[in-house]
């Protein structure tokens, strides 16, 4: 029994090995896309530093600060298909007697780790633009928050991995497309009731949309209270409806996400997918 | 009785091409249409054939890749693919491309392998260390990026990724195309010193008629996906009255193994 707990914790490693290397091995890269990402977090806070307007400059950074974290995780696993077939090891990947539950977990724990620091590191940088404190704001309800979403967007990128096995051409594609109708819907820098009628039913379907209402919350974004020199989160109890919704968006997208994925794969040895690269 | 370590009965397969605006069809040739064969224990068994003729399809199909649409496929007893997790703990695999991450040394590339396959990486490495110098790799080259190795050394770290996992069937599919003379000696004797050694059973794929005769203890004629041709290189030869294994793969297959491929069958492969 042991010895199956220590092989699939290494397995689980193994992951985090590999992406901890090529993180490394690829740091210029890594700087640079931690750079766009600081510099476009900037841009739009900037907007409210430039209103004049205390409330809007933090909707606008708690917006950006939540992004980076959520499409930073959701990226991370679901282009990690993608990633293998242009390195070409998808097939060696495949073979190894790795159960895809024990892959994927692999893969999400470098994504939140990774998650963690370029969120960290935008924020640290922000700080630099904007005269927003931290205090007073409920960072332990933020923390709980986000891990319950956490779940729910490993889900989400489970089944967008997917989509590279289905088309080696067009799945990578597909991936950022959703990526980028979740950051429209979800009401990131903006509330979704601004949104036209008809696309306000589908941000109830995103996970962000509901980790954004609970964060702006627990931040104090909104409350009479909140001033530009100290902010009024609330307790956790007050987002207990978000997150409830999260964890059973979680609790469904992740066994849907690895059966999606476990489907998809079995077509693929059906038809002889994974031996394209991209 | 000894039970083969590889039994492949009436396997085939076949790839359906899409069409735009239409449903995938079937493709009309079949990669593999039929192909029975066994594989002994320590046996190091070679499949010859030109591109297209469906080596790599085969070898595919016993490393899970692939699911074959009818036949049947045992590795050591464990047919596929129902019981894929089980056959993948027993196959190592040399592809004709050695598939690593590029910017990673050798090093971090066979750690990872050995995590992934759950081994103690103090004990996966210094297995990959003696591979590595039998393979004659100087101890200096493992932290090296893979990009900035030649093919023959990428090779070289490829079967030792393969072995590190001390799998008892090794599947090679063309692992000296491309390699320098030398390097190609050396894979060579590595793996008939393996089979003596370690007893590992062995299927090979290549275009190279004397590596075949040199490390095959049977050889299989592979064409258009069928197996054509069967048996030792003595009684190949015997059977199609050639003085040599090349004579005899153009007699018995009527074509030859490197430059007779056709378009289509090319096309069959990829």
């Amino acid at each position: 029994m042991d010895g199956a707990i220590d092989r699939t914790l290494r397995q689980t490693w193994a992951f985090v090995f590999r992406g901890y290397h090529l993180t490394r091995r690829y740091i210029s890269w890594v700087i640079v896309f931690n750079f766009y990402a600081l510099t476009g977090s900037a841009a739009v806070a900037l907007i409210g530093v430039a209103a004049h307007d205390h409330r809007l400059t933090l909707t606008l950074v708690v917006g950006a600060l939540l992004w980076n974290f959520l499409s930073t995780l959701y990226n991370e696993i679901a282009m990690s298909v993608a990633y293998e077939r242009w390195e070409g090891t998808l097939e060696y990947t495949f073979m190894a007697p790795v159960p895809r539950f024990v892959h994927l977990a692999g893969l999400s724990v470098f994504a939140l780790c990774n998650s963690i620091v370029i969120t960290t590191s935008v924020l640290l940088g922000l700080m630099l633009f904007t005269d927003i404190t931290l205090a007073g704001a409920n960072l332990g309800g933020v923390i709980v928050v986000l891990l319950a979403s956490t779940l729910a967007f490993v889900g989400l990128g489970v089944m967008a991995a997917a989509l590279p096995v289905l088309s080696p051409e067009r799945g990578a594609e597909a991936t950022h497309i959703f990526q980028g109708s979740l950051l429209l819907v979800s009401g990131v820098y903006y509330p979704v009731e601004v949104l036209p009628a008809w696309i306000q039913p589908i941000s109830a379907l995103s996970p962000a949309t509901y980790t954004l209402a609970a964060c702006r919350r627990l931040v104090g974004v909104g409350d009479p209270a909140t001033t530009p020199h100290r902010l009024a989160g609330a307790p956790l109890a007050t987002v207990v409806p978000e997150l409830v919704v999260l964890l059973v968006m979680g609790a469904a997208l992740v066994p849907l996400g690895l059966w999606v994925f476990g489907r998809v794969e079995r077509w693929a040895k059906h038809t002889g997918r994974l031996k394209r690269t991209g | 009785m000894v039970l083969p370590a590889i039994q492949v009965r009436d396997l085939r397969k076949r790839f359906r091409k899409r069409r735009r605006l239409r449903k995938a069809t079937a493709s009309a040739e079949w990669a593999l249409g039929g192909v029975s064969f066994d594989v002994a224990p320590g046996e190091t068994y070679g499949l010859l054939g030109p591109n297209g003729s469906g080596k790599s399809t085969l070898i595919r199909i016993l490393s899970t890749l692939l699911i074959a649409d009818g036949g049947e496929v045992r590795v050591l007893g464990h047919r596929l693919p129902d019981e894929q997790t089980r056959v993948r703990r027993l196959i190592g695999r040399v592809s004709v491309d050695a598939a690593f991450y590029k910017k990673l040394s050798a090093r971090e590339n066979l750690l990872y392998t050995a995590l992934l396959y759950g081994l103690k990486p103090s004990v996966a490495e210094p297995r990959a260390m003696d591979v590595l110098e039998r393979l004659g790799m100087e101890e200096r080259t493992f932290t090296v990026p893979l990009e900035e190795m030649s093919r023959g050394m990428q090779q070289k770290i490829s079967i030792a990724r393969a072995l590190m996992i001390n799998p008892p069937v090794l599947l090679l599919d063309e692992p000296t195309t491309g390699l320098d003379p030398k390097s190609r000696r050396d894979v060579q004797t590595f793996l008939e010193d393996l089979r003596r050694r370690e007893g590992t059973t062995i299927v090979l794929t290549t275009h190279d008629m004397a590596e075949a005769e040199r490390l095959c203890a049977c050889i299989g004629f592979l064409a258009h996906g069928r197996l054509v041709a069967e048996g030792t290189s003595e009684l190949l030869k015997r059977a199609a009255e050639a003085a040599t294994l090349d004579d005899a793969f153009i007699k018995l297959t009527g074509e030859r193994v490197t430059d007779g491929e056709t378009p289509a069958a090319a096309a069959k492969e990829s």
